[in-house]
């Protein structure tokens, strides 16, 4: 029968089929993720007859196969015949909205949000929007919560009746018994809101934020302070004053700390759509209140806006950060909340810009030093991440004369993180005091940290050592750098052998070729019969770098021997790595 | 006075009783906890092996035959947890239920927690009715086809109806959050987070989040040496999110408002009697430790179990409970061997009748204890499959403890402090009550 072709070409499908079913969750998953091989093959009309009924009766499997298939269905519309028949895909992603698992059903919703734009206005009103009537009355939580995702595909599309219904069932969702549709419900509004008219957001959806901000679970009112944002930007700004602001000032109050945190962390969002007058009248003292709340969560939430918030101040922007917020901030420093203190850290020099020299220096810098020093390695740690604002500000002298002493007692911190934030800001402050600067005051740390007992500190000490040596110079490196950098190979211990190698790999870059043969090379040359082997290999894969930049004579006559001797070497890395740089050498 | 047959009291029948007769108990099989779900038509019992049992209510007779109506029957078995051991602390880990609680239905199938001292897990019970037929490459048996070039045509599978299968399957495990032993678990009102409670903190859990949990209260000193209290358990509010409350075994309670601060360490009421000077013994401290600690349906009062008593606390007063319960009054005077033999630590649970108007907790000799809150009447009861006979009413029983005994009276010297009746629950909106009686667990229903 072999010449039968169909039969042949039928036979990887079969199995597809089958495996649809198979015990093995991983061979089903496949499967089903090949679900559009398997209706090409069947055709539209037995997609439509066949596989999407027996679809939508398997959802007694796992959760990763329905996730999978939820997400199928939604790119599913050519395969059961185009947009005539994309409603022959919502009996199964109905289905999947219904499970019990929140991945499964928001997939499902998304899906069935895909297909919803690819139905007809006909097919809407005739299938689409019937289904979200039975998902909304459904009897289990699940299907109510699903249908709150999908009314703001559906409502764009119907006639002005069918839009009033969708808005009574909706409100009908907002008030449903339930706390899970209520904050479906709540997490929608927002969406919901924004492909309704001005007149009936003002009539209907203000009404249901109203509700669901006085609502008895904390969680809806969480939600329902993140759907102010989004109403807020559909409305004029004193529309929003007259609509929104009486809910929003009881959020910033609430007594659950859970929805004031949400206010201190949309508080951004909420600036934006809510414009500068309602900011400067009512969410600069918000803020102020979230900066000194009782619960750390706030505060600290609240101190990580502080950038973002401060920059997207327009108007009387020095007068409201010096008089509303920098008194805060002066608590914050001392918070007895580790997370807190770490927030502000990472936002407080960002202020510098916005205030100015003078004021910088008298009212930031002390919060920068009381921060840097602080006990907790986060905090230090955030606070020398952002030195680089500061110093723009405030100049290289200043920066030298306040700052550095702290910096300075950092390079010994006993955390190597902070170590590595302090050695990694090096190259700039550097590039700012000089060269001279520099050798007088932290080269003796580089040195220090080029022994450090951290792998990452010797390497990023090197990587800083590299960038110091781009800005000052070459003949600066070879006179201040290079020398103790080899040094260092004559060290007893090993690791700092290994540095050495490494170090002078990762300088010959910014070396010329002259140096590098003359000064750097010798030195890699006489590691080469070190007593441990990694250093030996390592001396194979720092010859495979440098290689390319020596002299012909010098490869010939010093290279090759030495790798030679490599390649015999007892230890079958260092045989390997000298393998490989003769390769890349082309000496083999 | 238990005149209870023409008083308008209930009268109590015996509707069931499941386990095996036999005299000797495999440990595993000591039941170690009962809860009914939210609509009471399923009863879950977790036991010393580690295996949770359903119980549905006869769906058949529902209704038509009163005498048979309330009949529970097995639904599903499963194994939750396993023996598990430790390696780091050297310590084994029991596969004991310590607590079971059902989750609000969210769909055609159900949902319950249960744990051990360890870890917490959901788990989802469905129904399956129908299955798919028809392969391509194989027969309905597995075999598989040779003739690999017979297939002509694609087969889609056809869903077909089946024979009911209910199948319980983990979904969820919530696990390395607890140092110390969990007593309670508690689903929170917003049907979102649940808590966990062991002797010295209690965790936050979202459903569905297992890598992390969130700390509420922790009452660890920073000297071990220095405790002098651990929680005991701990229950959220039946309508208030934000409220939950825990007990200690100083006998407090502390009811705890999550709006005010993440961490709870500062209580928002705590409910304390002082103590009677007159009744202060050795055993006082241990005695007034507080076993279990449940809010009634409607979410006003407090129901408490200590040693001896009962008590029913109200939200708005703190200073001392409302109404207050003897339980087997008859032990104060034997305390001194009820500590030597161990059973002062014994853990008795407490529940309220659907509609808060009763109060029940169990005691010795298979005994439980109903009191009727409007009427102020109480009566003993034995859990007895011996002296058992279907729908027959139970005799209500007494304790006496003068030389003297009555008739169908029994001394407290005969007691059997080996039957214990610990765990207990009360039907949702019924006069149906189960107890667990070591590795028997009875149904009895009331009647007016």
């Amino acid at each position: 029968m072999a010449g039968h072709g169909a039969d042949e070409s039928l036979y990887p499908i079969a199995v597809l089929i089958d495996e649809l079913r198979n015990e093995d969750l991983q061979q089903r998953l496949n499967s089903i993720k090949k679900l559009s091989t398997i209706a090409v093959a069947l055709g539209v009309e037995r997609t439509r007859k066949e596989l999407l009924p027996f679809l939508t009766d398997t959802i007694y499997d796992e959760d990763e196969v329905l996730l999978a298939l939820a997400e199928q269905l939604g790119s599913f519309t050519p395969l059961v015949g185009g947009p005539e028949f994309v409603y022959t895909l919502l009996p199964p992603l109905e289905t999947l909205a219904n499970v019990e698992e929140t991945m499964v059903r928001d997939k499902a919703v998304e899906s069935l949000c895909k297909v919803a734009n690819q139905h007809s206005a006909g097919n809407i009103e005739k299938h689409f929007v019937p289904l979200v009537r039975r998902l909304s009355g459904g009897d289990w939580f699940t299907s109510r919560t699903s249908a709150c995702g999908l009314f703001s595909v559906a409502y764009p599309k119907v006639s002005t009746t069918m839009k009033g219904e969708l808005r009574q069932l909706y409100r009908t969702l907002c008030g449903d018994e339930t706390p899970m549709v209520r904050r479906a419900a709540a997490s929608r509004l927002g969406e919901f809101s924004k492909v309704i008219d001005a007149e009936h957001v003002k009539s209907d959806i203000v009404p249901l934020y109203v509700s669901l901000s006085t609502d008895e679970q904390d969680s809806v009112r969480q939600l329902a302070v993140e759907a102010c944002c989004s109403i807020a930007s559909q409305m004029k700004n004193d529309e929003a004053e007259k609509y929104l602001m009486v809910m929003l000032r009881e959020a910033a109050n609430d007594k659950s700390w859970r929805v004031r945190y949400v206010v201190a962390d949309k508080i951004v969002e909420l600036q934006k759509s809510l414009g500068s007058e309602i900011t400067k009248k009512d969410l600069v003292p918000a803020y102020h209140n979230l900066l000194k709340d009782v619960e750390a969560e706030v505060r600290a939430a609240a101190a990580s806006k502080l950038k973002v918030f401060c920059q997207n101040l327009t108007s009387d922007k020095e007068n409201i950060i010096m008089n509303h917020i920098m008194p805060c901030l002066k608590e914050l420093a001392i918070d007895p909340s580790m997370h807190v203190k770490s927030a502000l850290a990472s936002t407080v020099m960002s202020l510098s810009t916005a205030v100015g020299k003078d004021k910088t220096m008298e009212h930031i810098l002390p919060l920068f030093l009381i921060l840097l020093k602080d006990e907790n390695a986060d905090v230090r740690l955030n606070i020398i991440a952002n030195l680089d604002s500061v110093s723009e500000v405030i100049g290289a002298k200043q920066l030298s004369q306040s700052v550095l002493p702290a910096i300075i007692e950092l390079t010994q911190d006993p955390k190597w993180r902070v170590r590595l934030g302090i050695i990694e800001f090096m190259p700039q402050i550097a590039g700012q005091l000089g060269a001279e600067f520099f050798e007088e005051k932290l080269s003796a740390h580089f040195m220090a940290w080029l022994l450090d007992h951290v792998f990452a500190i010797r390497e990023a000490a090197i990587v800083s050592l590299k960038k110091i040596i781009q800005k000052f110079g070459v003949d600066w490196g070879q006179a201040n750098i290079i020398p103790k950098l080899l040094q260092l190979s004559h060290n007893s211990n090993y690791l700092y052998r290994l540095t050495c190698l490494s170090g002078i790999s990762t300088l010959s870059g910014v070396m010329n070729k002259d140096l590098t043969q003359k000064l750097l090379f010798p030195t890699v040359l006489s590691m080469a019969s070190d007593p441990v082997a990694n250093v030996r290999f390592n001396v194979a894969k720092t010859i495979k770098k440098l290689g390319p930049v020596l002299d012909q004579s010098v490869l010939q006559g010093q290279v090759r021997p030495c790798l030679q001797k490599l390649k015999t070497d007892v230890d079958v890395d260092v045989q390997f790595f000298a393998v490989e740089a003769q390769e890349v050498l082309k000496m083999s | 006075m238990d005149l209870a047959a023409n008083s308008g009291d209930l009268l109590w029948c015996f509707s069931q009783v499941k386990g095996t007769v036999e005299e000797d108990v495999t440990e595993a099989d000591i039941i170690s906890c009962v809860e009914f779900n939210g609509d009471g038509e399923l009863l879950a019992t977790g036991d010393k092996g580690g295996r949770v049992v359903i119980f549905q209510r006869d769906q058949a007779s529902k209704g038509c035959d009163a005498s048979h109506s309330g009949e529970y029957n097995v639904y599903s078995t499963f194994q939750s947890h396993e023996p598990e051991f430790d390696y780091l602390k050297s310590l084994e880990i029991e596969e004991k239920i310590n607590k079971i609680r059902w989750l609000k239905r969210c769909n055609a199938a159900h949902f319950l927690l249960s744990t051990n001292d360890k870890t917490v897990k959901l788990w989802k019970v469905s129904e399956k009715r129908k299955r798919a037929e028809g392969f391509n490459l194989r027969d309905e048996t597995g075999t598989l086809m040779h003739d690999l070039s017979s297939i002509t045509s694609l087969r889609v599978p056809v869903v077909k109806p089946m024979d009911l299968m209910v199948e319980a399957s983990p979904r969820r495990v919530f696990a390395n959050a607890h140092t110390y032993h969990i007593n309670s678990i508690s689903i929170n009102s917003d049907w979102m987070t649940f808590l966990s409670a062991d002797d010295l903190r209690i965790n936050l859990w979202h459903l569905e989040v297992t890598d992390q949990s969130f700390n509420i209260v922790d009452i660890k000193p920073a000297n071990m040496e220095e405790l002098t209290e651990v929680i005991t358990a701990a229950e959220f509010h039946p309508t208030e999110c934000h409220l939950f409350v825990y007990s200690s075994s100083k006998g407090t309670i502390r009811l705890c408002d999550m709006r005010s601060q993440a961490l709870c360490d500062k209580h928002a009421k705590m409910f304390e009697e002082p103590e009677d000077p007159a009744n202060r013994s050795f055993f006082s401290e241990i005695i007034s430790s507080i076993s279990d600690v449940k809010f009634s349906h409607n979410g006003r009062y407090l129901l408490t179990r200590d040693y001896l008593s009962l008590k029913v606390w109200d939200l708005h007063m703190d200073s001392k409970p409302v109404e207050s319960y003897p339980v087997h009054e008859y032990l104060r005077s034997k305390l001194c061997a009820l500590y030597e033999n161990d059973c002062i630590f014994d853990k008795f649970e407490c529940a309220w009748s659907g509609n808060d108007r009763y109060v029940m907790t169990g005691s010795y000799n298979n005994f439980f204890r109903i009191f009727d809150r409007e009427t102020r009447r109480d009566v003993t009861l034995e859990a007895n499959r011996e002296s058992l006979k279907p729908r027959q009413v139970l005799k209500p029983r007494r304790v006496c403890t003068s030389g003297k005994r009555k008739k169908d009276e029994i001394s407290v010297d005969c007691l059997d402090f080996n039957k214990k009746i610990l765990h207990t629950a009360w039907h949702p909106t019924e006069n149906v009550v189960s107890l667990a009686a070591t590795n028997n667990f009875y149904l009895f229903q009331g009647r007016d």
